[in-house]
Parts: C-alpha cells; structure tokens; sequence
C-alpha cells in the first residue's frame, strides 16, 4: 500500500521551476531514498510534502488523504514526522525537552493542564509522554544525555537527537533530510543499522541522501531527481547502472565511458 | 484646498521620507529596526537650533553641521550597541537599540530641559508663494527641494558608486559579501553614517517647519518613519521615499478631514494594515523563505 | 479577619507600604510580559497598553457596576486577554521586528484613544473608587501575586510551556512537531494579557487615580526591563528584577532624573554582557534541590525508567 503519493507535483518559484511533475508512490513498511545533485530539489520535495510549501498543480497524498493546502502542523500530527537538512533543534532546551516537544502530538492537554498540574489525567499523560521520549532516546541511544543542552552536543549526537524527536510523534512515515551528513564511517554505520531499526518497527522511511554507499547499503527503492523532474526510480542495483543517473551525477563522458 | 493639503503632505512627507530612508538602509543591510534612529534625528534638530542660535551659521550650514555630527553619532552607536550583539538574536539587539533609544531622548531631556524650543527669527525668511488656489510657504519648497537633493544623492550613492555596491551586495547577502573581500563593517559603518545624516537633515528641516524642537520628537517622528519605510517596502530605498511621501499626504489628509486628535494614530493604523495585508509593502520584494 | 489584616498593617510605615505594593505591581507585569517575551520569544513592546485597559476597565466596572473585587479582577482579565487575542490574531503572524513594532504601535493607539474617548474622562484621567474588597489593597495585590506566581510556574513545567518554547526556539520546526504556531502565540498573548490586566486593575485602585498617559511607551520600557534584567524566561529572575527596579527608584530618589539613563545602559549592557540576565538560565528550583542534597524529580523519573521499572 502506497502510504505517500505524489502525482504530478510541480512548484514554481517565480521564474524558476523547482519541481516538474513529478510522481512518486512510497510503499509503506519500506526505505524510499531520494538522490540528485544538488539543487536538483530534493529538499524542495520535502516541503511540499509537509505542507510547508503548496505545489503549483498536481497533488500529495499520505495516507490516502490529501495533503496540499493542508497545514504542517495537522500534517505533522498526522504522522508525517521530518529531520532538517540544516539541523534545526530547540538549542536552549534540553534533550529530553526537544524529545518531548516532538511527543506534543501525542498529547492533548494545554492551557487547562498546565494550571491543573497536580491531577491524576495530567501526572498520567506527562508520564506517558515520558515514556514516549525515553523510548525514542533509547532507540537512537542517546538517553545518558537526556539532560544536556542540546545546542551544546556534538554535531553527531545531534543529528540523531533530531531523529529522535521526530519519533516521538510517532509518525506513520518519517522524512530524513540528509541524515548522514558530516558524519565519519562510524557514525555511517550506526546510522544505518539505526535506521533499519526503525523500519523494523513499522515506521515508512523516506530519506534524501548524498552518501551512496549509505543510501545502497540500507534502501529498498531509490528515486533520482534532476532538476526538477524525476530521471529514474527503482531498486538500488538498477539505479547504480542507469546511465541517466550517471550522466546527472558525472557528465555525459561519464555516461559513455561507463555504457 | 486639494493642492494646498496635497503640498503640505508632500512637505511632511519628504521629512519622513529622510527618516524613513535611514530604517530601510539599516534594515536591508543588518536585518535590524534601529530604534535610536529616531533620536539620532531628534539630536539633529538640537543641533541645528544650537548652529543657528550660538553659532549664528545660516541654515544650510546648520544642516550640514547637523549631519555630520549625527553621522559620526550613527556610527558611534552601531559601533558600541549593535556590532558586539551581531551574532546574538535578534531579539537582544532589537532591546540593545530600545535601550540606546531611551538613554538618548532622556539625555536630550536632562541636557536640554522639557520644553519645546523654537528657531531663532530670521534664520529662514518665509515668503508665501501663491500657485492657483494654493499657498506655497518658500520654507516648504525648501524642504522639497533640499529632500529631493538629498534623495537624488542617496540614490547615484547606491548605484553609482563602488561602496554602494558594496551594500547592495552586503544587503543581498551579508556572508557572501564578507567572503568576497568586502569589509562588511566599514559599509554597515557607512550605512549607518549615510541614514544617520538624512535624519539629521530631517531634523532641522522639521524644526525650521513647525519652529518646535523638544526632547521627545524622536519616538513619534521615529515611529511614522518606521511606518512609511514599511508601507513603502522596508530594505527598498525607493519605497521609503514613496512611503513617506504617502503618509505625509495621508496624515495631512486625516487631519483635514476632523481627525485631528487621532493625527499621531493615523500613522500606526497605517502600519498595521501594512503589516497585515501586504507586508512586504509596495515596492518592497518578496522573500521566499528556506527551509 | 480583614479588621486584623488591617490592624497589623497600620503598623507598617504607609511609605513602605507603598513600596512592597508596587513592587507586587511590577512583579505581576514583570511575569505577565515574560510569559509572551521570555516564554514564547514573542517581543511585545506595547505591554503597558494592557495595564491600561485592564486599569481602566477595572476602574470603570467598579464606578458603573460595583462588583465584588474578586469579580471585577477576573472579569477585567477576560475583558484584556479578549482584546489581545483579537489584536493578536492578525498581528502574531508577523516576525519578531515587526511583531514588536506593531505592539508599540497598538499600544499608542490605545493610549490616543484613551485620551479622547469619554469613558475614561479623555485626557483629565479617571478617580477611581475604592475596590468592592474587606481586604486591604496591600495583601489582595500579593495574593494575587502569589497566584501568578504559582500558575506561570505552572505554565513553564507543562505541555503546553514546552510548546511556547518550541515556538520561542524555531518556529518552523515547532510546526514540524504538530505545533499551531499561531494558536499558541495567540494563547500565550492572551495569559500575558490577562495577567497584565488584573495587574492593571489593582494598580488602578490601589493609586485612586489613572491618566492614559502613565501607559505610554516608557511604561512598557520599564516592564521589559524589570523582565531582561531578570532574564528572559525566568520566573525567579522576573521577580527579582521587578523587585530592584520598583524598589531601587525610591532608595534612590537622589538620583530619579538619571533612572532613564541608567535603565537605557542597563538594555544594552545587559544584551550585550549577560544576555540571560542575573539568573542566567540558572534554575531557582536547582539551586534549592542541589543544596539540600536532592536530585530533580525528573532525573529520578527518567532513571527508574532506565532501569525498567
């Protein structure tokens, strides 16, 4: 079952066509990678999906339901959870407290349960928020930091608290934007035995990448974007050997010498 | 009627449009609201006053007296209040520029007493013109014309000249300009010193038009200029010269119509609006923001 | 009860007395703009304009309709928050600089309006009768001190504080967690407006008088203050710079033409010195718990969890 669709999806920004009618289906269950050169609009793809940008013509859907014109926040409490490329984290709150916010969704009481503090419903939800974050650290293994400042973690540590955060909302499908990034093999490594992990519990993976060896160690299907428009779609081994996708990445010569 | 209230809003207008060009420079250049600016041009009328009074100079000398001591106040300010607050939030160098804004206009009380100031007589000799159904005071015209020279002179500043583009690229991008081999502070310097002098000169020429110069002109002024560079497109330096001019004419207009008592409002419901329905004002550009 | 209250206090000096009142005052406008400013990172520089409606629909309910105190102040809160969420509405959408600009703005228009509406006795200021209370003024103001005290605390320690300083740290990212960015700025304008309101009302009928001049530009410069020198965000730091700089004017009356000055150095030395400000992201409930030896709750809560219980 295609848990995110896009159909015909284009966004114009003024002259410059950023998306050109691309269609996508990501199945669900899976790790849907989505590589390009840059500037190819990977990220501009994002969010259009998360609704922090409505497309020009064409529609998304998640979950059957459609998505444009909706607003990010109802996306996001749908369960449509996202990292940033440029990590955005709440620096001057703690770990825990970034996790937390991320667990917003799951839970209902506001003004009223912030003055009602001390009662039995609102102990009860505070702990299962909590419990919620505890576990979403536990699976990116960062619970001994649960305290700390974020803005004061390291770059790495960062990244996956962001992950974190984003698993909190327990979301259906999760979108990582460039998750690797800035990251020694090591961590690589972590991160993609991290990321399996988290199919592994049902949550769709979407993510867009740089590191090859990253995205064909861990994806089920790999879209390709150039420009704009989708160049090719398919499993890791055909992607590696499509000469469009060569040619996108290394130039024609590339493409030639490689036929 | 028309074309009398139509000049006096232009007369008005054009100090706004001095004010306001300051705010918009600023604003395009370090994403700042300089909230001293309008006391930088409140020192500028004292100055001017003091010229024309202890120096006995004639008034264009007194104006540019005045823009050149608010020049150098300009950048004193920068210097000291925003430059350490540059890679702080916004937040904190907005209170950094209340704080110097309240520091200056209390000073100004304490220096200079409570009470409003005139003018000496004689400083300017104003002679009614007469074009149709309408009296031009040769004061206005002069306002008009020193704006207009003022403005011109901004302008081939700006697109004419090395250090201009130097701004505009700062403004575009402060980073890139940095790494281009741009001395990114000598031109928020010059900026600062460029706006500084324009609200000077609006200074004396408003303390010449309504013979009144007191301690506390620079919040109201300030914030009408603020507006007029919104509704003209805050960071465009043709928008803040149309926004003071239009609410110069719109100000005048109200008051003509018996709103008089709401005259200072006038100016806020026109931000307001602004704000609320096209933000990034008449000829100001729209930012696509990235994420 | 309120005979004794009243007994006890007569035997304080009534310039004291004065004194501890508005610094109670200040604390509740000092905690009334953090939860906006500090909490949620939303500037509002026109906060002295919800005093003054809070003070002068106080005042006016009191002359009109002569309600129970208690009444009066929650009714005077309602009223405010009313008026900010329907300012707030349109205005919160913008970002920080404009935002701030357009709170001066609302805040000079309402002063104008005062001015010149009948209602409020235009520019000749309003006397306002005694409240409808058996309690004397001094202790219904630290009551309700108290009150505010107990509730932002509240506030800041709850789902809903979390997703003020969401909106306070990245607000696309807060919408990325679910957050209605704007509902929540709109709610957060509107608490500040409460509390500044009932604020207001005491203030209005502890001083007996009211001119919609006291509300201008300089008033609400005063209430940032208290609030940066505190820091931004913190309650303990909010009600101790309410507390120096209510008190600090009368000991220092010697030098009243400079306090201005000095509040205008004390913004810019403070952003660009101590930017927290004196309790500098130092937790007040830390410093208790560490002293006498006990961890925070929460870490106990997060290690019993760790180890499975």
């Amino acid at each position: 079952m295609a848990i995110l669709e896009l159909n015909n999806v284009t966004i114009r920004f003024g002259g410059l066509l950023a998306v050109n009618d691309v269609n996508l289906k990501v199945e669900e269950g899976t790790i849907q990678a989505l590589i390009g050169p840059n500037g190819a609009g990977k990220s501009t793809l994002f969010n259009l999906i998360t609704g922090i940008y409505t497309p020009t013509s064409g529609t998304i859907s998640f979950k059957g339901k459609p998505v444009s014109g909706v607003s990010t926040h109802r996306i996001a409490a749908a369960g449509v959870g996202r990292t940033f490329q440029n990590i955005r984290l709440f620096t001057d709150l703690t770990v825990l407290d970034n996790v937390l916010i991320g667990a917003h969704s799951r839970g209902k009481w506001n003004l009223a349960g912030a003055l009602m503090k001390l009662s039995p419903w609102v102990q009860k939800e505070e702990g299962e928020l909590l419990d919620l974050a505890r576990e979403c650290l536990q699976m990116v293994d960062l619970t001994y930091r649960a305290f700390e400042l974020s803005g004061n973690l390291p770059y790495g540590e960062q990244r996956r608290l962001e992950i974190a955060r984003a698993l909190a909302l327990k979301p259906a499908i999760i979108l990582l934007d460039e998750p690797a990034a800035g990251m020694n093999p090591q961590e690589k490594s972590e991160l993609m035995a991290m990321i399996k992990r988290i199919r592994a519990t049902g949550v769709t993976v979407f993510l867009v990448e740089h590191d090859m060896k990253f995205v064909m160690g861990i994806s089920d299907r790999i879209a390709v974007l150039d420009y704009g428009e989708k160049i090719a779609e398919g499993a890791p081994e055909e992607i590696r050997l499509n000469p469009k996708v060569i040619e996108a990445y290394l130039g024609k010569g590339a493409a030639d010498a490689h036929a | 009627m028309f074309l009398q209230q139509l000049i006096n809003g232009i007369a008005l207008g054009s100090t706004y449009a001095l004010i306001a060009l300051g705010y918009t420079m600023v604003y395009g250049i370090i994403t700042l609201i300089n909230f001293a600016h309008g006391e930088i041009y409140m020192v500028g009328a004292f100055v001017g006053l003091y010229a024309t009074t202890i120096l006995k100079v004639n008034y264009l000398v007194a104006i540019l007296i005045a823009m050149v001591v608010c020049m150098l106040l300009g950048m004193f300010i920068e210097r000291i209040a925003y430059r350490p607050l540059r890679k702080s939030s916004r937040l904190s160098a907005l209170i950094s520029a209340i704080g110097v804004s309240i520091f200056l206009s209390t000073l100004a009380q304490m220096l200079f007493g409570a009470n409003a100031k005139g003018y000496p007589e004689g400083v300017f000799p104003v002679k009614q013109i007469t074009i149709g159904s309408a009296e031009i005071s040769t004061l206005q015209l002069l306002i008009i014309a020193i704006s207009a020279l003022l403005m011109i002179s901004l302008e081939f500043i700006v697109h004419k000249t090395k250090i201009g583009k130097a701004m505009r690229a700062t403004s575009e991008d402060y980073n890139t300009a940095a790494l281009m081999g741009i001395n990114v502070n000598m031109v928020i310097s010059f900026t600062f010193a460029l706006g500084s002098s324009l609200a000077a000169a609006g200074g004396v020429l408003v303390g010449l038009l309504f013979n009144a110069v007191s301690f506390n002109m620079g919040l109201m002024a300030g914030l009408k200029a603020f507006a007029a560079a919104v509704l003209g497109g805050i960071g465009s330096i043709p928008g803040a010269m149309l926004g003071g001019l239009l609410l110069g004419v719109t100000e005048v207009a109200g008051v003509a119509f018996g709103f008089s008592s709401y005259r200072d409002a006038i100016a806020f419901a026109i931000l307001v609006l602004v704000l609320l329905v096209k933000p990034t004002g008449l000829l100001g550009r729209k930012i696509q923001k990235k994420v | 009860m309120a005979d004794f209250l009243q007994q006890q206090l007569g035997y304080i000096n009534p310039y004291y007395l004065q004194i501890i009142v508005n610094i109670g005052i200040g604390i509740i406008l000092a905690l009334a703009l953090n939860v906006v400013t500090g909490l949620t990172g939303q500037l509002s520089l026109g906060h002295a304009a919800f005093m003054s409606i809070g003070a002068f629909t106080s005042a006016v309910i009191t002359i009109k309709f002569g309600i129970p105190f208690t009444y009066n102040l929650l009714l005077t809160g309602f009223i405010t928050a009313a008026v900010a969420a329907l300012i707030g509405l349109p205005i919160l959408r913008l970002t920080g600089d404009y935002l701030a600009i357009c709170t001066l703005g609302f805040a000079e228009i309402v002063k104008v309006l005062f001015l010149n509406l009948d209602i409020t006795n235009k520019a000749l200021g309003l006397s306002v009768p005694a409240a409808n209370t058996t309690i004397p003024m001094p202790v219904v103001v630290w009551i309700v001190v108290l009150l505010t005290i107990v509730s932002v605390t509240c506030i800041h320690n709850s789902r809903f504080g979390r997703a003020l300083m969401a909106v306070r740290g990245d607000e696309i990212a807060a919408e990325a967690m679910g957050i209605n960015v704007t509902r929540y700025k709109v709610q957060s304008f509107a608490i500040g407006a409460f509390i500044a309101g009932v604020g207001g009302g005491l203030y209005a009928h502890f001083m007996g008088y009211i001119n919609p001049s006291d509300f201008g530009f300089l008033k609400s410069v005063d209430i940032l203050s208290m609030v940066v020198l505190g820091g931004l965000g913190s309650i303990t730091g909010s009600v101790i710079g309410a507390t120096i700089l209510s008190a600090a004017p009368e000991f220092l009356r010697f030098m009243a033409n400079y306090r201005m000055l000095v509040y205008g150095c004390l913004l810019v030395c403070m952003m660009i010195f101590r930017p927290n400000g004196l309790m500098g992201g130092i937790s007040f409930t830390d410093i208790v718990l560490r002293t006498l030896g006990r961890k925070p709750r929460l870490k106990i809560i997060m290690e019993q969890k760790k180890s499975g219980t």
